[in-house]
């Protein structure tokens, strides 16, 4: 009899805390599974087609890289209440604040053209027309944003981040071998040399891992749901579950590509959508509706994120759980960034693989800022309290910091120097 | 059009009087990495301006 009502109070317990998380889900799973955008899945396909499953381990390494950087921005958005760019204008004065809100404004913009890119060509192959694509996003965009409730808006974000698990159906469908994934996936091995293209390759999928927008997203995404500092170990559980999440879709895009188009050279998500397409119908519509969902998500967020940015230093009303009356400067910067993005794609001959490629160049510029801000920041005793880094947090903190700063410079330079790392 | 540029560029100049200070303790280590930061973008403006005049001819 005792051990029946232990048992039941465990599982009570355990189903309690299962309700509590789910209410504070969203965040971290929302900006982590964002993180897959169109950039993202092009980055996955091409390790894959080029490597195999041979980088899968280094995708691996991935999931604490993102969930360090990712859960500073719980605590600081927790404790201080403020978004990070309002964070940095107060903590390092209107300079360091107009360079970053700037340069995140420009980021934001450049890639959400990118978005708009990927989503275009994921329905150009069913037949959609990029003029339908793009207004059919608007629209959608526009209902998800204007119900005036940010739990609402961040439910149908959840629903876009489970379809955004496309890609393991689709992996499971091409039967790959299990034996061969194991075996070549997670014994640590750098396949044909270490040369200039696989650090090409190394330094593109930690660029597409921590990206500038999603420390100011997850960070006014903290503030706008109203977590507190009690809801922190959750926050951090919420990150660390979308960290694993979205590397386990990224692997399974290189378990697809590595599969079916070894030794392909692949440009874009849209054309081994396309490629894939020829060998099997099925996985290919996969791949295009996931690269589709990706820039979806991808749009969802950047958007806001610039959104939230503005409104923090602006002073104007800036939470989605705001009607468009109560803050109309957050809904038109939010609108303005979207359809201007949107109309670009459609402009005939636009410079669009520039567009691309400049975006990694200019998010190299605003990544290092905002990271070292971040460290600097989660050091404020002053502010952050008992929430404040300790030496473990910096030590594994600053390591990931430097890295990642050192690997994306990199990166951006080779975007702009391609011959310097062959 | 003339008022609103006005209310704007008013705004801008209270966010700077606003956040004049910094707020965080200039210690030697956030000195560093704000020279550091710095140093860095230059880096950085000097490569792409590097890049563009390489495009131009």
């Amino acid at each position: 009899m005792n051990f029946f009502s232990n048992l039941y109070y465990r599982l009570r317990k355990m189903w309690k805390a299962i309700q509590l998380y789910l209410v504070i889900a969203g965040p971290g799973i929302v900006v982590m599974v964002a993180d897959n955008d169109a950039g993202g899945i092009t980055t996955y396909a091409a390790t894959g087609a080029k490597y195999g499953y041979h980088l899968i381990w280094f995708l691996l390494l991935l999931i604490p890289v993102a969930y360090y950087v990712q859960e500073m921005t719980v605590r600081l958005g927790a404790v201080t209440k403020r978004g990070h760019a309002e964070a940095i204008f107060d903590g390092f004065g209107a300079f360091w604040g107009w360079f970053s809100l700037v340069d995140l404004m420009l980021v934001d913009w450049l890639t959400l053209v990118t978005e708009f890119i990927g989503m275009t060509a994921a329905l150009n192959i069913f037949g959609v027309p990029p003029w339908l694509t793009v207004t059919g996003v608007v629209l959608l965009m526009a209902i998800i944003v204007l119900n005036g409730r940010y739990w609402t808006w961040e439910k149908i974000a959840l629903l876009f981040c489970a379809l955004n698990l496309i890609y393991i159906p689709g992996a499971f469908m091409i039967h790959p071998s299990v034996a061969e994934i194991l075996k070549q996936g997670l014994v640590p091995n750098f396949a044909g040399g270490f040369n200039g293209q696989l650090f090409f390759f190394l330094m593109a999928n930690i660029g597409t891992t921590i990206a500038p927008w999603m420390l100011f997203f997850q960070q006014s995404a903290v503030v706008d749901k109203g977590m507190q500092e009690k809801d922190i170990p959750w926050g951090k559980f919420d990150t660390l579950l979308g960290s694993a999440l979205t590397v386990v879709v990224a692997i399974f895009i290189v378990i697809v590509t590595g599969t079916i188009l070894t030794g392909v050279d692949i440009e874009s998500a849209g054309q081994a959508a396309e490629q894939l397409m020829k060998t099997d119908r099925y996985v290919g519509t996969f791949m295009a509706i996931g690269l589709f969902d990706a820039g979806l998500l991808g749009a969802i967020c950047i958007s806001l994120a610039s959104s939230w940015a503005f409104g923090e230093i602006f002073g104007w009303a800036h939470s989605l759980n705001q009607k468009i009356k109560q803050a109309p400067w957050f809904y038109a910067s939010y609108f303005f960034t979207l359809i201007t993005a949107g109309l670009v794609v459609l402009i005939p001959g636009a410079p669009l693989v520039l567009i691309t490629l400049f975006v990694q160049v200019i998010a190299v510029t605003l990544l290092p800022a905002a990271l070292v801000f971040l460290i600097l920041l989660l050091n404020d005793r002053e502010t952050m309290g008992d929430y404040c880094n300790g030496v473990w947090q910096n030590l594994i903190g600053g390591f990931i910091v430097v890295t990642i700063v050192l690997l994306s410079s990199l990166y951006g330079i080779s975007v702009m120097f391609p011959n310097l790392f062959q | 059009m003339r008022s609103s540029l006005k209310r704007l560029f008013r705004k801008i100049g209270d966010i700077n009087r606003r956040y004049r200070e910094p707020r965080i303790r200039m210690s030697r280590g956030v000195r560093a990495a704000l020279l550091f930061l710095r140093v860095y973008l230059l880096f950085l403006v000097c490569l792409m301006a590097y890049k563009f005049v390489l495009l131009l001819s």
